[in-house]
């Protein structure tokens, strides 16, 4: 399944400065969906190349970290529990403080 | 030689009589503004807003100048006679005079808030006019055209003066008819309710008691979060959950950007999106990572637009939504966000936020970080592991032997650094000990043999302490620290190095 990934706020830091990644990620063996809690666990070890506690805590994001599925957040699609599409664009951003 | 060092002291002695002169003029012009604040806030209570500079000789409520000065407003179909008039009767509190508070500040002045309140503690500093300054135009009619003259909100004139003092004067000289009202000091939660409700503010100058009206007229209907720190934000927040305030919230950092308007026509809160704050190590400040002052610019101008548009109620404002800005590609995302959370500990069904909560919260033990964002200041080492930059100075006078270590990153390196300094980034010390070792040998070999001292320089002498330790770990156990860093070598020894 090809998703895009975007980083920002920051968050690109702990991937080598790169905001943007095109990925092919498939369900694992038995499951027939990919949830983003599968992509969260596959993005830690394949994407993420530094201080992975900065990305997450527990089998979530770390607090302050906006999760967005196709623009939109991802409360309002399940979470951890939203199921991907072929083509989704999913954007991880730290919330920003400075002014 | 000595006539040049005889005319500059003479020069040197007008441009000290003539700041004098202007400290003079502008404090007589603060008390002039002070008392003129005073009289239109007596004049609100007997002719209700809007603010009027002229006769209402109109049926829509508008003065001729009025008319004159918001044509363009009053020209669009969408924003018209009803928005500007709703604009003129509103009142909005812009929190920070920064990088984000400045743009905001000179839109909202421009295009006829009634009223504006602008909070900040913190004085100008030359490091803030490359982005807290934002060209203001004030007509002014010479000859026979109009010379757009343009000024910054900060100029280098207030350097050393209250931002508010500095932003309220702009302000005034774009609109004269707008009232602008200065607090300088910080917002806490022992001040915030009653800056924001303002009661206790007329309280202060004994007006509600001769006119008990203006307890409501001095409220502000829309709260504007410029800020720079995490704690901030969540007392805002929580401020105006307690008092059913919109907030247009915007922030930047680097060259990215953010804005939303929570709490407002049941949208989410600040809470609701981030319940719990980040980690202190994730909350980057524009003084260590930087910010393109162009960035905060939009966003504090982005930030005017939706207070304009929830002041005069007119469009949609990014309420449920958030616009983010990628100002290296260029590209703005305008994302969809949650709704209000029913569990929302601010704003939800069984929340138990009130005044009396708020003011009794401890917004910087909650986010483990000070409200103040002065810098950091570690203090790992043992006196013996340290070093004074006037010690320093001296044994690099007496030609002692010793390598001198700049931990800072490689780009901050390239701003400025001490001559003989060899640069490793602290995030790639541990893999080139080799380099350090190496430098110490021929820096010995130098001196006949004698031992070379390390030494370990950074920005502000946190990071320093952070490679001693780690050097000391790692077998190189006579390390110091330079304490305090460069910053501490141009207070003490060269006044003339640069900082940042």
């Amino acid at each position: 399944m090809q998703l895009t990934l975007e980083f920002g706020g920051g968050l690109e830091l702990l991937c080598d400065s790169v905001k943007s990644h095109n990925i092919n990620v498939d369900p694992q063996d038995g499951e027939e969906e990919l949830t983003m809690k599968n992509l969260l666990s596959w993005v830690r070890t394949n994407v993420i190349k530094e201080r992975p506690e900065m990305f997450m805590k527990g089998d979530s994001v770390r607090p302050g970290v906006l999760v967005l599925v196709n623009d939109t957040d991802w409360e309002l699609s399940g979470q951890l529990e939203t199921v991907l599409e072929e083509k989704d664009n999913v954007v991880f951003i730290s919330t920003l403080h400075g002014g | 030689m000595d006539s040049n060092g005889v005319e500059a002291a003479r020069i040197r002695q007008e441009i000290d009589s003539l700041k004098s002169n202007r400290r003079n003029i502008e404090r007589q012009i603060s008390a002039l503004e002070a008392q003129l604040n005073q009289l239109e806030v007596n004049s609100s209570t007997v002719c209700p807003l809007p603010l009027s500079n002229g006769d209402l000789s109109n049926s829509n409520g508008l003065s001729p100048d009025m008319i004159y000065r918001y044509s363009r407003h009053l020209l669009l179909p969408s924003f018209g006679v009803q928005g500007q008039a709703n604009l003129l009767k509103s009142s909005v509190l812009v929190i920070g005079a920064g990088g984000l508070g400045s743009p905001a500040l000179l839109y909202l002045a421009a295009c006829g808030v009634g009223r504006i309140g602008i909070v900040d503690h913190d004085v100008v500093e030359l490091n803030n006019l490359q982005r807290q300054i934002v060209a203001i135009s004030v007509n002014k009619l010479i000859g026979y055209g109009v010379d757009i003259v343009f000024q910054i909100i900060h100029t280098e004139a207030y350097i050393g003066k209250s931002k508010v003092e500095s932003a309220a004067a702009t302000c005034r000289s774009i609109n004269s008819s707008t009232q602008i009202v200065e607090h300088r000091e910080a917002l806490r939660t022992s001040n915030a309710l009653e800056i924001v409700s303002n009661f206790l503010f007329c309280f202060r100058r004994a007006v509600i008691l001769t006119f008990p009206c203006l307890m409501i007229s001095l409220r502000y209907d829309v709260v504007v979060d410029a800020t720079d720190n995490a704690p901030s934000r969540y007392m805002i927040n929580d401020c105006c959950v307690v008092l059913g305030k919109p907030l247009v919230s915007g922030a930047a950092l680097g060259l990215e950007g953010q804005l939303t308007v929570y709490n407002y026509s049941g949208g989410p809160c600040y809470r609701c999106l981030f319940p719990t704050p980040p980690p202190t190590n994730a909350c980057q400040r524009c003084a260590d990572s930087g910010v393109l002052g162009v960035v905060p610019g939009v966003i504090g101008c982005l930030q005017a637009l939706e207070a304009i548009k929830v002041a005069s109620l007119v469009g949609e404002p990014l309420s449920g939504r958030m616009l983010l800005l990628d100002a290296l590609s260029g590209r703005f995302r305008n994302v969809k966000l949650r709704g209000r959370s029913l569990q929302c500990e601010a704003c939800g069904d069984d929340a138990v936020l009130t005044r009396q909560t708020f003011s009794e919260f401890d917004y910087e033990k909650f986010t483990q970080t000070p409200l103040s964002t002065g810098p950091l200041k570690l203090n790992l080492l043992s006196l013996d592991d340290r070093i004074s930059s006037k010690e320093y100075n001296e044994q690099v006078g007496r030609g002692e032997a010793h390598v001198l270590v700049d931990v800072r990153p490689s780009h901050h390196y390239k701003i400025v650094s001490l001559p003989n300094s060899m640069n490793i980034p602290l995030s790639t010390l541990e893999g080139r000990l080799p380099e350090i070792s190496a430098a110490l040998e021929k820096e010995a070999n130098k001196e006949n043999g004698s031992n070379a001292s390390l030494f370990v320089i950074c920005r502000r002498g946190n990071d320093s302490q952070v490679a001693v330790e780690l050097l000391h770990k790692l077998g190189f156990t006579s390390a110091k620290d330079i304490i305090g860093g460069l910053e501490s070598w141009t207070h003490n020894v060269d006044p003339k190095f640069p900082t940042y």
